[in-house]
């Protein structure tokens, strides 16, 4: 690795870190700058104006809104996140209580997501224009299209009603044995990993027929090399680049994804709980929630983007 | 190094255009046939339905398909059909309305943003980064949790989310055009900044952003319908298909029609729209000479 690459790693950590703050100032404009007086709301409107007063002292609600943010981001980066007004609980510690269900179930469908999605967008490149081709494309694209809703309740539909496999809720505490952890985690992995497998098999797909148009596998080819060596040791290692980086933005599609999902299966996750805060306009949650969905989106683009960096030599060398 | 964090760090729309598969020829038929279908319902759905909107008509609740109820009763006992006749004009009208004001607002700031001065085109550049560095669904969450939800909010949000996409695409192509010679030989010609956005450069990127404007009013359908069965969009007594899936969830264990169809009722919208979209952009790629 050469200095390049570094300078051009730091530069891309350099924007990750510049646009994570500006997320934080959309985030926190939007959640407690604009929508009015905080304390007449909390308060009322039958609370007299000397009781608004102090209460706005309390919150800090007379100091312009710079300093409040400025205050809110150190708070933020110091782990004090507030306290939430509908649980009377530190925002952290019902943080904390979710966040590891959430990373399960992401961990999860990644696990199963990834091979199938790689199986599906090589083998589609490798019969590319046949009758499996046109299949998995209208297959992967119809997924692709539909809300997360629909897979979720037709799978309920099948798997649970009709079938009575699975139970239609989930419940992520008293897990014993991996039986009863399949039967708990199949459902929300299954419908989470239809859209993210549509999605990772497209992309890949791309890659590996971006490969297989070049020159080098027409070489190949001509030599009279077998198509599936041609695909395995020619196009795959060039195009590991472009799948990684397509597998990083697959699974930034997880944290829509993830919102509907633990609804629709009660699962007690991050997601649920900012669906929840929402609903009961629970301001400190939201902004934490909000601002760890946005880092973790961030992230995965980054890796993403570093992915691709390392990947071409071109950028590398240039 | 901007031109590479241009292409790979949107995870938008974009990227189905790329080197996708195409399928058949009369899939793109089919996916068009679905699109004016469901916009006749949309039109003129409400004049359609056989009852009103929110009468209970049966006593039975969750009943299956019958010639009386052709999809059957949802919880309360209200006739189905009625009521996706009625909220599909929500899911495609607010949807619709979003979609064009997102890619019109995208692509104007992308014209502007090519034919002014560099400092406004990076201010632009860089204000439509920071807000396609939000998923749609967290700011979508965000803007209810503030202002409360309503469909003058639900459209804000859809523009707010999916006008950086359409900014993106527009701007790119807008480059790409700037740098012909016909631009240039207008520029020499003394012609004003507007002439040469609105008339030079935008006559020549108007399919492609049409095909975008397509592709986002899919996302935008996805978007506020999950926000629907959220319970965070439209609101009572107005009913999207997304809400009539929420409202219809108690349903599930009795494999109910009343949750089945308004979840089919949307798939069949986006992907009728994915389908024409796709097969509209294939057809380009293979006039203009790419793959």
């Amino acid at each position: 690795m050469n200095s390049n690459t570094l300078w051009l790693i730091g530069r891309r950590l350099g924007a990750a870190i510049v646009t994570l703050l500006i997320v934080s100032m959309v985030v926190f404009a939007i959640t407690a700058v604009l929508p009015g007086d905080a304390a007449q709301q909390a308060l009322g409107q039958f609370a007299t104006p000397e009781q608004v007063a102090a209460l706005r002292l309390k919150l800090g609600l007379d100091q312009p809104g710079v300093v409040r943010y400025l205050h809110w981001l150190m708070n933020l980066l110091s782990g004090d996140m507030g306290q939430s007004v509908s649980n009377a609980l530190p925002v952290s510690e019902l943080m904390a209580g979710r966040v590891p269900n959430t990373l399960m179930l992401a961990a999860v469908t990644a696990l199963v997501s990834v091979p199938v999605a790689l199986i599906i967008g090589i083998g589609s490149a490798m019969g590319r224009g046949g009758r499996m081709d046109s299949v998995l494309s209208f297959i992967t694209l119809a997924l692709v299209a539909v809300p997360e809703f629909l897979v979720a309740t037709l799978a309920v539909l099948i798997f649970a009603v009709n079938l009575g496999w699975l139970s239609a809720l989930s419940y992520a505490s008293d897990i014993t044995s991996p039986w009863q952890f399949m039967r708990t985690y199949a459902l929300p992995v299954m419908t989470l990993c239809c859209v993210i497998v549509a999605q990772m098999a497209r992309m890949t797909r791309a890659a590996v027929i971006d490969q297989l148009d070049s020159a080098y596998v027409e070489m190949a080819r001509l030599k009279g090399v077998s198509p599936v060596r041609i695909v395995l040791r020619h196009a795959l290692p060039n195009a590991i680049g472009p799948i990684a980086n397509a597998i990083a933005l697959s699974l930034s599609y997880l944290l829509g994804g993830v919102v509907i999902v633990e609804t629709i299966f009660n699962y007690p996750g991050i997601a649920s709980l900012m669906v929840d805060a929402v609903t009961n306009r629970d301001m400190a949650l939201v902004q934490a929630c909000t601002m760890l969905f946005c880092t973790a989106y961030l992230g995965l683009v980054l890796i993403a983007d570093l992915c691709a960096i390392l990947s071409n030599p071109r950028l590398r060398n240039q | 190094m901007n031109d590479l964090m241009a292409k790979s760090a949107p995870a938008g729309p974009e990227l189905a255009l790329g080197k996708v598969a195409h399928g058949p020829s009369w899939l793109g038929l089919v996916g068009a046939a679905m699109c004016v279908i469901w916009l006749l319902v949309a039109i003129f759905g409400p004049w359609l339905a056989p009852h009103p909107v929110g009468e209970v008509v049966s006593d039975n609740v969750f009943d299956s398909l019958s010639a009386a109820y052709p999809l059957g009763t949802d919880y309360l006992g209200r006739d189905m059909l009625s009521r996706i006749l009625v909220g599909a004009r929500f899911t495609v009208g607010l949807a619709l309305i979003s979609a064009v004001l997102a890619s019109t607002l995208g692509t104007g700031c992308a014209l502007l943003s090519v034919v002014s001065p560099k400092w406004l085109d990076e201010v632009i550049s860089r204000l439509m980064d920071a807000f396609i560095s939000i998923p749609s669904k967290m700011l979508a969450l965000i803007m209810v949790s503030a202002f409360g939800s309503s469909v003058l909010l639900l459209i804000c949000t859809a523009v707010l989310s999916f006008t950086p996409g359409a900014f993106r695409i527009a701007r790119s192509m807008a480059v790409n055009i700037e740098a012909l010679e016909y631009v240039q030989v207008a520029r020499t010609r003394g012609e004003r900044r507007l002439y040469i956005a609105c008339v030079e450069i935008l006559p020549n990127m108007l399919n492609p952003v049409l095909t975008d404007l397509g592709l986002r009013f899919g996302f935008i359908v996805l978007l506020l319908s999950g926000m629907s069965f959220l319970g965070l969009g439209v609101q009572p007594p107005d009913a999207d298909l997304g809400s009539l899936v929420r409202e219809n969830i108690g349903g599930l264990n009795q494999g109910a029609p009343a949750i089945v169809i308004p979840a089919l009722a949307i798939g069949t919208l986006t992907i009728g729209v994915n389908l024409f979209i796709d097969r509209l952009s294939s057809r380009r790629s293979r006039r203009t000479g790419g793959h």
